[in-house]
């Protein structure tokens, strides 16, 4: 189940997209958070899902497989888009049964919402499925660079963000590892009455954090012992590398903002 | 309780971008109250065999045969208690699945899921503290305090707590100094023997699989492509090389000796003790022959 | 004569200094390493080895005695200069991996001490060729076997160029075949540059390989030699929780069982030679 998901995870390949350098993807997915708050027509809604769909086409990931892996965030759309449906009065009655009335207004809110909401979810897919993460870190580190003037430990919170990262698929590992150990104690994860199932979730919790601990303690000194105190007088290994493409992606999407506007009512 | 692996297929991540094929069409029976090794190179699979032998993992394709309870892909949770209660699983590292406050309520953790009463899990608790060599003040003390090869007794003591009928180990002495993987991997033989239990070890030592197995299978890229009693397994040195292992020490003793004197003993040694014999005995031989 | 490397003169060390009841975790420990040698430090769970290893490079300090590294006394002023010229690899591959590829694990003691991009990017590649690793720049952790992992880290602290490696348990969590490719690898290191080597271990086989050997008993040096001088004390190890490599065991066997041998044997084919004259002289 758990490995089923895809929501922040990196699946390396060559397409235009993965070549991206971090930063041009990072400012391209803030500014069509932005952009997407423009479209309010159908014309321009339909733009946007179409942009939206050639984004995805760029990075060469299925469709399927970001369908299939986005499942658990379908629910949430489906639950926003209902909640429209009823709940939003204007324009026709399209159909009523009992005191289920839905109109033309809510029906059009509802899709409109769902396409915003589907929008959003995929393109910050595309950007976490396509960079690895230090990538993203690297990226964040150097836009957040500015801040350092006024004291903000841009360096230190970049580094534990890309610890974090990296600590991910061996934290879920010991997850798994964990709850398999406890089921075959005869646990029961996941049945019953909810009391018995929070008492139930101790047995994974505390191996969990008691191992967390151990490697973070284990990871400090690791860290020590290969001359690790602070950003200072450190240097970088990573370099980045912005090309035109980049450059080019971004007025692209100016451009689109453009033709967005245009269209808008 | 005899396990049949049939034509078992094990993909993890099915149907991601992540999929991972780990067993292909595997074949194993696990006779009852037989003691099996499992050995291979890193990665081939054998811990994924393992966690289908109590169902910790449903076969992708084909089915596992626990006693009378047959399991496939389609076979539902609920059936699958009753298995791990009999199935008793001692993984790596086993230190890590400690989370009581107390020693004596950890051990008792597990047959208490199974609704075993209090008073016998706190029975067994006290009968295999002692069995594994442990102090009796230790039953009091929290898990965390202790070192980490008493830790690693608790754990195991855990598991046998539940009583199974079959006990699966996966590589239950890694990292323990010379002395306590001994101890542990004789204790386990003990039980086997005095209990009847079935048993099945997943090791990377060749010297304790010839030791204490009855049988070996050797998994390799996710195959099963090899099972049989332990001499005619480690005899076959280039079968064995071809898979990435290694004959036991014993073995490869053996061999130097034979083909420095030019002469064949009459039986594989699987054990130190066996070599020694077999040795001193060639010796004999050879001044009878004078 | 060579110059000391490393030097314990007295150390006391205890987790608990406000507990008298817990015995310390080191008492009273003595000992030098030269420069170039190979020293296996072996003892039962414990018996205090790891926290030798974090008093060598000032993790730790002793409440007692001195420690001394390439001519300096440890203190917090000379710790981050001694540190520079040693590096650590620990048991868990997992928890050491601080970068999230290869090739930026290995750079990263290179970026906390301030070595310039273009040398960074010619010692990374020179560290992970020393351990045949260098096909590997781009994986991640998660995606290398154990043995890969350890290899990554040995790298990881060969990138400073260190007169000494400290190594504990190193090998203790992989599987008989990567545990050989990490101890060729150290053995190929020895012989290209003449590093100096301190190897915590459980494995007796890969103890007696070593220039010399240290063991440990419930925090105190218990006896201190080359290999045979050690494993000649025979059963008197078995006591502390460790064993005799397998021709030892294998030649107290024998004669057990009524083979004269002589010699006390190391290896298998010292052992194989003498039964061979010892039966063809018959
Ligand atoms: N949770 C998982 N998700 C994806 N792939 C996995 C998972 N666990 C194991 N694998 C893969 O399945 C294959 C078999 O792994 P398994 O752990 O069974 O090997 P093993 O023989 O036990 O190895 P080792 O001797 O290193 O313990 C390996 O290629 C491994 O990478
Ligand atoms: N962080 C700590 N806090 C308190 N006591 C500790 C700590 N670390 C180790 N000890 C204790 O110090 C003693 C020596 O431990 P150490 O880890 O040095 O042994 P070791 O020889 O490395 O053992 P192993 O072979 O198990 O790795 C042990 O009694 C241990 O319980
Ligand atoms: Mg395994
Ligand atoms: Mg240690």
């Amino acid at each position: 189940m758990m490995e089923k998901m895809i929501f922040g995870r990196f699946i390396p390949g060559d397409s235009f997209v993965h070549r991206m350098d971090p930063r041009a993807k990072i400012l391209f997915v803030f500014l069509f958070i932005a952009i997407v708050f423009v479209a309010n027509n159908t014309l321009t809604y339909l733009l946007l899902l179409a942009f939206t769909f050639f984004v995805v086409f760029l990075s060469k990931i299925r469709l399927y497989f970001l369908v299939n892996g986005l499942k658990p965030v379908f629910i949430l759309l489906i639950f926003t888009f209902m909640l429209h449906i009823f709940f939003t009065k204007g324009g026709d009655l399209l159909f009523s049964f009992g005191f289920v009335e839905v109109y033309e207004e809510g029906l059009r809110q509802g899709i409109f919402i769902s396409i915003r909401f589907l929008v959003l979810v995929f393109i910050t897919s595309i950007l976490t499925l396509t960079t690895s993460p230090i990538s993203i870190t690297d990226g964040i580190e150097v836009l957040l660079g500015p801040f350092k003037r006024i004291k903000l430990p841009v360096h230190e919170l970049a580094l534990m963000m890309s610890i974090s990262l990296r600590f991910i698929p061996t934290l879920m590992d010991e997850t798994g590892k964990i709850l398999k150990a406890q089921m075959a104690r005869g646990s029961d994860i996941g049945s019953g009455p909810l009391k018995k199932r929070i008492k139930a979730v101790v047995p994974l919790l505390i191996p969990l954090f008691v191992s967390a601990f151990k490697r973070a303690e284990d990871l400090a000194t690791a860290m020590e012992v290969r001359g690790y105190r602070g950003g200072e007088g450190r240097t970088r290994y990573r370099q980045l590398d912005w090309r035109m493409r980049d450059t080019l992606s971004l007025l692209m999407l100016v451009g689109f903002t453009a033709v967005l506007w245009y269209f808008r009512t | 309780m005899d396990i049949l692996l049939q034509e078992v297929g094990y993909s993890y991540a099915m149907n991601t971008p992540f999929e991972k094929r780990a067993l292909h069409n595997v074949n194993i029976h696990i006779p009852s109250g037989s003691y099996t090794a499992i050995i291979g190179h890193t990665g081939s699979g054998k811990s994924t065999v393992l966690q289908h032998l109590n169902a910790l993992l449903k076969p992708t394709e084909g089915s596992v045969v626990i006693g009378e309870q047959q399991v496939d892909a389609k076979t539902k949770g609920k059936h699958l208690r009753d298995i791990r209660r009999q199935v008793g699983i001692v993984f790596q590292f086993p230190e890590q699945q400690l989370f009581d406050e107390t020693v004596l309520k950890d051990i008792m953790f597990g047959p208490l899921n199974y609704g075993v009463s209090e008073e016998e899990a706190s029975r067994r608790a006290h009968e295999l503290v002692e069995q594994l060599g442990l102090p009796a003040d230790v039953l009091e003390k929290s898990p965390f305090d202790l070192s980490g090869g008493q830790m690693r007794r608790v754990a195991i003591a855990g598991v046998l707590a539940m009583e199974p009928d079959v006990l699966v180990l996966d590589e239950p002495t890694a990292g323990l100094d010379p002395k306590g993987r001994r101890e542990i991997m004789d204790l386990f033989h003990e039980l086997h023997v005095k209990k009847g239990l079935t048993t099945v070890l997943v090791t990377h030592s060749m010297e304790d699989a010839a030791r204490y197995a009855d049988q070996v299978a050797i998994m390799h890229q996710g195959k099963c492509v090899a099972t049989g009693e332990p001499k005619d397994i480690f005899s076959n040195e280039e079968q064995l090389l071809d898979y990435r292992l290694e004959p036991p020490r014993t073995i490869r003793l053996q061999r130097k000796f034979e083909e420095k004197m030019g002469i064949k003993l009459d039986s594989i040694s699987l054990t130190e003790e066996a070599l020694a014999k077999n040795l001193a005995l060639a010796f004999l031989e050879g001044r009878e022959a004078e | 004569m060579n110059s000391i490397i490393m030097s314990f003169k007295d150390v006391t060390f205890t987790y608990t200094p406000d507990d008298q009841s817990v015995r310390p975790a080191v008492a009273d420990l003595s000992f030098s390493i030269e420069e170039g040698e190979w020293i296996a430090l072996v003892g039962h769970n414990g018996s205090g080895k790891s926290t030798i290893a974090k008093l060598m490079n000032g993790l730790l300090f002793p409440q007692a005695g001195e420690v001394a590294a390439m001519n300096l006394t440890m203190s917090e002023e000379s710790l981050w200069d001694i540190r520079s010229q040693m590096g650590m690899v620990f048991q868990n591959p997992d928890n050491q991996f601080v970068g999230a590829t290869v090739q930026d694990d290995v750079a990263f003691a290179l970026e906390n001490n301030g070595v310039p991009h273009e040398e960074m990017v010619v010692r990374v590649k020179e560290s992970l060729r020393q351990v045949k690793m260098e096909e590997f720049l781009d994986h991640e952790p998660h995606h290398l076997s154990g043995g890969q992992k350890q290899r990554v880290a040995i790298a990881g602290a060969l990138a400073l160029r260190p007169r000494l490696l400290i190594l504990d348990e190193a090998t203790s969590m992989l599987d008989p075949q990567g545990r050989m490719e990490v101890i060729e690898t150290i053995r190929e290191l020895r012989e290209e540059t003449g590093l100096t080597v301190i190897s915590i271990t459980h494995d007796l086989e890969e103890a007696a390989l070593a220039d010399r050997i240290i063991v440990m008993n419930a925090g105190r040096k218990h006896k201190e030699g080359t290999p045979e001088e050690v494993f000649l004390t025979g059963n008197e190890l078995t006591t502390l929780g460790l064993d005799l490599p397998f021709a030892m065991r294998m030649t107290h066997l024998l004669r057990e069982a009524g083979v004269q041998v002589l010699g006390e044997h190391m290896t298998e084919d010292e052992l194989v030679e003498e039964l061979w004259t010892f039966y063809s002289k018959k």
